[in-house]
């Protein structure tokens, strides 16, 4: 007989002395309603079980000596980490669900267990996606490839990059090599997949095999096409996956086929489940979901049963965020480059309200954002709040609170998602929001829509190399550049974009299903997922200023012998984007609008729902070093805006007013997100920390009231940011937020510390 | 091929175009200087508020940090149509966000007819709270009707002590002290201003005199100690004046602390 977890959770301190149901008591005593009993339904279960919380925080619990103990072992850590680049890999194991022993940060004092090697920042390599990148980045940091690893994945295995390269065309490659479709994930996992790892809690994961088993026969069925072929394989391996990861957890001691029956075991099943993802996909961002209410279900039953304490519970948080904040992949100095950091994106989605109007809001809501205060300030979990003017004011506050303290939140209208996606909806990666378990994405990167531009004014031919990279256009020969002239060539331009860029996609993600198919995540959906393909933009605002400087100034193009438009001189002022000025905002929301038309004429594989985000992450520096002299006036290699953000120093009223054009742009045209950063000294949010807290919420209602979608807050001052670059050992936990994610500012490259210095400070005088 | 382009750039309606002679008389649009507008929070009033910036000052204050605003003839000429039009795209935020509007400058009051006009129009055309930020210098000039429409005074008492309120601005405290008091008989909320100046203004006596007037007044809802700095030195500099403060230090965190437990110990809200 297997362990029960009765057994392994003896050495615990902290429950040491509480009472465990017996195996035979039933996991689902004292919880309501029917449906999520008959069919896997966990929005059924909370919505009829959770109990909203409208108070304030007192009620929080510090962190336990335990907690701490735990932690400052792994902080002791970290700086041989970030000094190496990695703390350790396994370089001959290529991972699997249950390919490693396990792995403890400190075996007598986990609380919850599993790592994703069988040591904690030991990372592990994942060939599927592509060997090249495996092999780069071991070299990078000074480790060898195992040759009999090497042989597999270059002669008997083939993996999703060689699948691409295989498929793509020579256009695409050109696209690829030029910068103007960047990030694609042709050579890493793509990510941005939320497996609902709450219902291995809420079931277990025998009675979710039952279920995939019961989509199979219903496969079966049908005449063999090759999509019925495809799904009846697909379905196979989620409940292999299902299989493995019962294993894995019973290599921890713990039997998972049945459901969770206590709070810190509810942590724990979902953990495990979240943990069989990352230890198989490096995806580009690995998102855990909307998690707190689920939990907070659990917890409270335990603490209401006196089984639990306060302290008790929020040591369990903690012990689990703790978890999250290591979740490690091995990747390429290049990789790194456009997302730095080592982001994961464990984003956590929280709050917003349920349809019926009732706040998604519990205690354990206030316990995750506790965790920035008990283990002090840290990118991952990516901590995202669901916002609406109509949450309880005191969680309002709260989360202001932790936003002013730890510039480690980041902000999304609930009120703009709920319509779209209902209310079991969270974001994945940074601005993408997903139905939890119905809905699923097929990530697209992004494309330079600035440097677009002047492809327009120079026919297809890029301003950098003189190399022609799209055939049949003709280039503008105006000495100075005309509106309608541009308007329509950069309109035909856009639609060879979106049409190259589609293209693209479909072979990436066709070979992605073949080769890296995501087998738990998606063992942990429905049968019927909706599947979105999220393309993206980056510099819109560039490309934006540049055409209003185009239409409301005169420009004149500089060329060089050969007729390459290779710089601009801007005669005249023209109104920028930034400034809640419709002349510049209309452009900028009719670039979204058109280029979203325009991917939407193309077919996507598996029929996907075409999407997309005006989102950069990091890599808006490295858009800005591929782009050449723009109309606007910005000079060759300087980074983009983040985002959607206006470019830096052009809004000229105050970061509201900047807000605000951001906030105009079309939701239904960028239904995959868009994305703002505001950073803000303290002292432009009021003059004392009450009045800072009670403003910036203030600002978040009236931004959202404004159908604003994404706000990213950074409250900081300029001099601590220029002391972080000079002493970098002073301020190991120092966060900052910039396009969709957090980062520990230390860990940035000096080329993007000072792009993030160079940003505009919102302050006041 | 269709193409939906961005629509034509659109001039500013002509709003009020006059028909007739006696609808000119009736309907002049009122005209101002203005400096700027701007978007703040928490430092112009309560929230995040639509804050206009009219040009012209009769004070020359040493630590002034917006010498630029002096001249009313720097100002633009803007009608307040054109600043009611920019305001009002912001309604939807600053009602959600709790805050309002503010006029400051520059002197409001040095053009009370158009200050008038945009607190009327600012809270019966667009709702929202009105602050009006003075030193009260021209506090006659602004009449009782300006004030109905005024829902909050940022009132700036530089000094108590007479000849450092002369030497501060240049002009003689006792317009503001009127204007203080006509607020109080109004029952108007008030929120003193006090900018501390190492040397200038922080004479315990001078500190002592505006904190028990205040106290005096009992319409002072908040008192809000400024601690002097420097960011607008640079501005100084550009008009080619001397700032006469280039050598005198900013208080430390220490001395603002103890100005504002002067005003605290006459039971007001200092901040």
């Amino acid at each position: 007989m297997t362990a029960t977890p009765a057994e392994t959770t003896a050495v615990t301190p902290a429950l040491e002395a509480s009472h465990e149901p017996s195996p035979q008591e039933d996991a689902w005593t004292g919880f309501r309603g029917g449906l999520w009993r008959d069919t896997i339904a966990v929005r059924d279960f909370i919505q009829h079980n959770y109990a909203p919380y409208g108070g304030d925080a007192s009620f929080l619990a510090g962190p336990t000596e335990r907690t701490t103990k735990v932690w400052n072992k792994l902080l002791s850590m970290f700086p041989t980490e970030n000094e190496r680049g990695i703390y350790d890999v396994d370089v001959r194991t290529p991972s699997r669900i249950d390919a490693f022993a396990p792995g403890y940060i400190d075996r007598d004092l986990d609380i919850i267990v599993g790592l994703q090697t069988d040591a904690p920042l030991k990372r592990a390599i994942m060939p599927n996606g592509g060997w090249r990148m495996v092999e780069s980045a071991l070299n990078a940091y000074g480790y060898e490839a195992d040759p009999a690893v090497r042989e597999i994945y270059t002669k008997l295995r083939k993996t999703h990059n060689d699948g691409v390269f295989d498929a793509y065309t020579p256009e695409i490659r050109a696209c690829r090599s030029s910068g103007i479709i960047t990030g694609l994930p042709d050579a890493y996992g793509r990510g941005r997949i939320i497996g609902d790892y709450r219902r291995v809690a809420l079931y277990g994961v025998d009675r979710l095999i039952v279920a995939k088993r019961a989509d199979k026969s219903a496969v079966e069925v049908l005449w063999p096409s090759a999509e019925v072929i495809q799904e009846r394989e697909e379905v196979a391996e989620q409940i292999r996956a299902l299989e493995e990861l019962k294993a894995m957890a019973l290599s921890y001691g713990l039997d998972i086929s049945g459901p969770a029956r206590t709070g810190r075991e509810a942590v724990q099943w979902l953990y495990f489940a979240y943990l069989a993802a990352v230890k198989e996909q490096n995806g580009a961002a690995m998102s855990i979901g909307r998690i707190d209410a689920f939990l907070d279900i659990y917890l409270q039953r335990d603490i209401e049963r006196g089984l639990l304490t306060e302290s008790e519970a929020q040591e369990i948080i903690d012990d689990f965020v703790i978890k999250l904040r290591i979740v490690r992949f091995l990747r390429t100095p290049e990789y790194n480059e456009l997302y730095s950091g080592d982001p994961t994106w464990v984003t956590w989605s929280m709050a917003g309200l349920g349809e019926d109007g009732r706040p998604l809001v519990t205690r354990t809501t206030f316990r995750a954002l506790n965790t920035l205060y008990n283990l002090g300030p840290a990118p991952e979990p990516n901590l995202t709040v669901f916002w609406s003017q109509r949450l309880p004011e005191a969680f309002k506050r709260y989360a202001a609170q932790v936003a002013v303290d730890t510039s480690a939140l980041q902000f999304e209208s609930d009120e703009l998602m709920r319509p779209k996606y209902g209310d079991d909806t969270a974001i994945a990666c940074c601005v993408s929001a997903m139905a939890m378990g119905r809905q699923m994405q097929f990530f697209g990167a992004r494309v330079n829509v600035a440097k677009a531009l002047l492809y327009a004014i120079n026919g297809g031919r890029d301003e950098k190399t003189g190399k022609t990279v799209v055939e049949g256009f003709e280039p503008i020969t105006d000495e100075y550049l005309d509106y309608d002239t541009v308007l329509v060539q950069y309109d035909a331009m856009l639609g060879w974009l979106a049409k190259t860029y589609v293209h693209a996609l479909n072979v990436i993600h066709y070979m992605h299903d073949k080769y890296a198919y995501e087998r738990l995540e998606m063992a942990l959906h429905d049968r019927e997922v909706l599947r979105t393909m999220a393309c993206g933009i980056a510099g819109l605002s560039v490309a934006a200023d540049s055409l209003s400087a185009i239409r409301h100034a005169r420009v004149k193009v500089v060329r060089d012998e050969t007729g390459l438009a290779v710089d601009y001189v801007v005669e005249g002022d023209y109104p920028a984007y930034g400034n809640n000025d419709d002349r510049a905002d209309s452009l900028a929301r009719w670039i979204v609008h058109d280029f979203m038309e325009k991917v939407r004429r193309h077919p996507t594989y598996r029929d996907a729902v075409h999407t997309q985000s005006v989102l950069t992450i990091t890599s808006n520096v490295v858009y800005g070093k591929k782009t050449g002299n723009t109309p606007d006036g910005r000079r060759a290699g300087t980074p983009f805006a983040p985002g959607a953000n206006p470019m830096n120093g052009r809004d000229e009223h105050g970061y509201i007013a900047s807000a605000l054009s951001v906030a105009k742009l079309p939701y239904d045209d960028a239904e995959d997100g868009i994305s703002l950063t505001n950073t803000i000294t303290p002292d432009a949010l009021g003059r004392t920390p009450e009045e800072r807290v009670a403003n910036l919420a203030g600002v978040l209602d009236g931004f959202m009231a404004s159908d604003g979608f994404h706000m990213n807050v950074n409250v900081l001052d300029k001099a601590t940011l220029e002391d972080a670059m000079e002493h970098p050992e002073k301020y190991p936990q120092l966060t900052i937020r910039v396009s969709g994610y957090a980062v520990n500012f230390v860990r940035l490259t000096r080329e993007q510390q000072l792009d993030v210095i160079n940003r505009t400070f919102h302050g006041a005088l | 091929m269709t193409m939906l382009l961005p629509s034509a750039p659109t001039t500013p309606a002509r709003t009020g175009a006059p028909a007739t002679p006696a609808a000119v008389a009736a309907r002049r649009p009122a005209v101002g200087s203005v400096h700027s507008w701007d978007l703040s929070t928490g430092v112009d009033g309560p929230g995040t508020r639509f804050v206009t910036f009219l040009s012209g000052c009769p004070l020359t204050c040493l630590y002034c940090h917006n010498p630029d605003t002096w001249r009313m003839r720097d100002g633009r000429r803007t009608t307040a149509d054109e600043i009611v039009a920019e305001a009002g795209k912001y309604t939807r935020f600053i009602a959600a966000a709790d805050g309002g509007t503010t006029i400051s400058g520059g002197e409001p009051l040095l053009q009370p007819v158009f200050t008038g006009e945009l607190l009327h129009r600012f809270k019966h055309e667009l709702g929202l709270h009105t602050a009006l930020d003075t030193s009260g210098f021209l506090g006659a000039r602004a009449t009782d009707a300006l004030l109905r429409d005024t829902d909050l005074v940022l009132l700036d008492i530089k000094s108590w002590d007479r000849a450092t309120y002369r030497k501060v601005t240049g002009r003689p405290l006792q317009p503001t002290l009127d204007f203080a008091r006509r607020l109080a008989d109004l029952g108007k909320e008030v929120h003193v201003r006090f900018v501390l100046v190492p040397g200038l203004t922080d004479d315990p006596a001078n500190v002592e005199g505006v904190a028990a007037f205040a106290a005096s007044l009992g319409n002072v809802g908040r008192v809000d100690v400024l601690p002097f700095h420097k960011l607008g030195e640079a501005k100084w500099q550009t008009l080619g004046r001397t700032f006469a403060l280039h050598d005198t230090p900013c208080p430390t965190s220490e001395q603002t602390a103890l100005a504002r437990s002067v005003f605290t110990a006459h039971g007001l809200h200092a901040v």
